[in-house]
């Protein structure tokens, strides 16, 4: 941890005049929730912990929806904020929030910290929660008194967390019923997730892939634990998922979920998710066995350590050539497609993909352009796909990918966005101009909240209500007022070139893409419906 | 299906609301939940009746497992324990009546704690089912509150829901 991302205030002062001090770096961001949404990056990019301080009452509050964004995620983040002076709290004095309690449910843990000798340990505490077993957000809430006070300090302070159980072994029988019943499998399908880029486990994926010749689908936390040029994999399953992809999963004898949690957004309708599949379900936590399908070999473990066990009971190499032969079929007849008159976001992201050659590190917003991103842009490596994607948090993408372009310096970083998304933290280009942080904005703009607008079209016979976005600003001035460099395409010809010019500039650059309108995400399962009944295209 | 649990807890402030808040947030339903400062001053133990089916119990384990406060939990439903909760009832009592409802009192062996000229506190201690059956005996004469603490419960014999846990004792 180098870095940090905040914005100071009245309570944090003190912490503030020290930090300054310190060497640590800090970032200045507009917005707290951007701070939140760059400690994610910065985590999310590099396995690190991020670290995000607010001032007391509206700077915690402000950060909420990034401390949820990591909850749902699983992020490492630690959120340091400010409060009001020990013997005010209650009082509801001025800038007074009850942060811990708000946050209650939405981090692993938090504290509140009452008094300066339980400061270091509280710090330590904090770090070795988030990032141990399931990681995720945690929140130190430190009265302004409490940082004005000297204490001696003890390094490092003793641990004590007799409820904390971070550290589970796979059990042994039950690798031997996941190995078997791989080895009794005629179609198995390895089903991947953000717990494994989490526990590092992709190496062991891939050779259990590669061994057992299991074709591999993915969440989309998942994206980057299996490299999707791979011949086994067969893509994103789900709601925006591949044809492929989701009928395998009705096909399936047998699921082996890894580091995953079975998302509506993945299931569909419960009841008919992989109908005639046994489930293994790997997970560290183990309230998410069963919560959603139940699993018939549950294995509570680190993901990594869980696959080292079965695959040192795997000794044989297998092949399961008519399944394989099965899943070429149906890539073949419904391979991802778009139309290609007119400006199409789908093949702006193919052209970032050839520039840069499937190594940039990826954000995202949310909303369709995502959902694009996820299917146009295939990566190969862990940790270069951030995505906001069990919150759906718009306004995540631009400070995500700032927080991975800091703590990945060198690497080409690029936040796909939209023009709704993009508003909901635009305050962020004044971030990327102060400090030149390198990063390539692609606004897809349609003009509309087009995933919203997308639903309407389906679901509420056309009434596009309230979803187009009057008033959008001229996105290049915009940038242009905050000195970055910026350029607007509106026919295919002008994409590569603008690519290609945004990626040779140093420091941030801003193309604008005005995208075809109503455009939209296929193949889509309606929500609720089950995974082998898709819309694959074509307007209605 | 009723479910007891007892659950070791750290003596921390923000447990219980921790504790109730994941019962409100995931829906469970809690039919009681009585806490108190066990034999060691930092830890509490709390009481917890659920009521759901086996698939909802199984998931409030996990994820009451799963806080952080939370050292040890035992679903005690099925092993030999005495469970107790304590009632105070107020109840109407004509000079005329309150022979009768100290028959009653007596026959569920409980105790009048109070007497004002038209009503009687009741104290009654007993498994929910004793304690359900004095309330109900007690009805046709008019009940003005009633306060019930939720079951407490303890394991028979010599065995004892422990403090050992198995969690991080110290991190790098």
């Amino acid at each position: 941890m180098d870095t940090v991302f905040g914005i100071p205030g009245g309570a944090v002062l003190p912490l503030y005049h020290e930090l300054a001090a310190s060497g640590i770096r800090h970032i200045l961001t507009r917005h707290e929730q951007a701070a939140a949404h760059a400690a994610e990056g910065y985590a999310r990019a590099t396995g690190r912990p991020g670290v995000c301080i607010a001032t007391s009452g509206p700077g915690a509050t402000n950060l909420v929806t990034g401390i949820a964004d990591a909850y749902m995620d699983s992020i490492p983040i630690v959120a340091i904020t400010g409060q009001v002076g020990v013997a005010m709290i209650g009082h509801d004095s001025f800038q007074e929030a009850d942060i811990t309690g708000i946050t209650l449910p939405i981090t692993k843990a938090n504290y509140l910290v009452k008094n300066i000798r339980d400061l270091a340990a509280t710090i330590h505490e904090a770090f070795y929660v988030a990032t141990t077993g399931r990681p995720g957000p945690v929140l130190v809430d430190i009265p302004k008194d409490i940082t004005t006070q000297r204490a001696a300090f003890h390094y490092p302070p003793k641990l004590r967390l007799p409820g904390y159980r971070s550290r589970v072994e796979p059990h042994a029988l039950q690798v031997a019923q996941a190995a078997a019943a791989i080895l009794a499998a005629e179609k198995p399908l390895l089903f991947i997730g953000g717990g494994v880029i989490t526990s590092g486990a992709h190496e062991e994926v891939r050779q259990l892939a590669e061994e057992q010749d299991i074709p591999v689908i993915m969440s989309m936390m998942g994206k980057g634990a299996f490299p999707e040029t791979h011949p086994l994999f067969i893509g994103m399953v789900g709601m925006h998922g591949t044809v492929a992809a989701n009928y395998a999963v009705c096909e399936t004898d047998l699921i082996i979920g890894v580091g995953v949690r079975f998302d509506d957004r993945v299931t569909g309708k419960i009841e008919a998710f992989a109908p005639r599949a046994k489930i293994i379900h790997i997970d560290i936590d183990a309230a998410e066995i069963g919560k959603v399908v139940p699993a018939h070999i549950p294995i509570v473990a680190d993901a990594r350590q869980a696959l080292q066990a079965i695959l040192a009971r795997l000794p044989e190499k297998k092949e399961h050539p008519a399944w394989r032969q099965k899943i070429k079929v149906w890539q073949d007849e419904h391979p991802l497609r778009y139309d290609e008159c007119g400006l199409k976001p789908q093949y702006v992201i193919e052209e970032l993909y050839r520039l840069t050659e499937g190594r940039a590190v990826i954000a995202t917003d949310v909303g369709q352009h995502q959902m694009w991103a996820v299917q146009y842009y295939p990566v190969e490596r862990p940790r270069s796909f951030l995505s906001s994607c069990g919150l759906g948090t718009m306004g995540f993408g631009v400070p995500a990918a700032m927080g991975a372009a800091i703590a990945r310096p060198g690497e080409t970083v690029v936040a796909i966005t939209g023009d709704g998304s993009f508003q909901m933290n635009i305050q962020e280009l004044a971030t990327l101009s102060h400090y030149r942080i390198p990063v390539k904005i692609i606004l897809l703009n349609n003009g509309y909240l087009g995933m919203v607008r997308q639903w309407q079209e389906f679901f509420f016979e056309r009434r596009y209500a309230y979803s187009e976005m009057g008033g959008n600003p001229d996105f290049v001035k915009v940038a242009e007022a905050y000195r970055l460099p910026a350029r607007r395409v509106t026919t295919r010809e002008e994409v590569v070139p603008a690519l290609e010019e945004a990626l040779a500039t140093d420091g941030p650059y801003l193309v604008e893409a005005l995208i075809d309108r109503e455009e939209n995400v296929f193949p889509m399962v309606p929500p609720g419906g089950t995974l082998n009944k898709m819309v694959t295209g074509g307007r209605q | 299906m009723k479910r007891t649990l007892s659950v070791l807890v750290e003596n921390r402030p923000g447990v219980l609301t921790r504790v109730a808040g994941l019962f409100s947030r995931r829906g469970y339903n809690i039919d009681s939940l009585a806490v108190g400062r066990t034999e060691n001053p930092t830890i509490s133990r709390m009481t917890i009746v659920v009521d759901g089916d086996e698939q909802i119990i199984e998931q409030v384990c996990k994820q009451l497992n799963k806080l952080i406060d939370v050292i040890k939990l035992s679903d005690i439903t099925d092993d030999p324990h005495v469970g107790r909760e304590l009632m105070l009832i107020k109840v109407n009592a004509d000079p005329a009546v309150r022979g009768e409802i100290m028959q009653i009192v007596d026959i569920f062996r409980a105790r009048i704690v109070d007497i004002a000229r038209n009503s009687l506190i009741i104290e009654a201690t007993g498994d929910a089912d004793k304690i359900d059956a004095l309330e109900n005996s007690l009805r046709p004469f008019g009940i003005r509150e009633v306060v019930r603490t939720g079951k407490i419960a303890m394991l028979r014999g010599a065995k004892t829901k422990g403090m050992e846990a198995s969690g991080d004792g110290t991190g790098d």
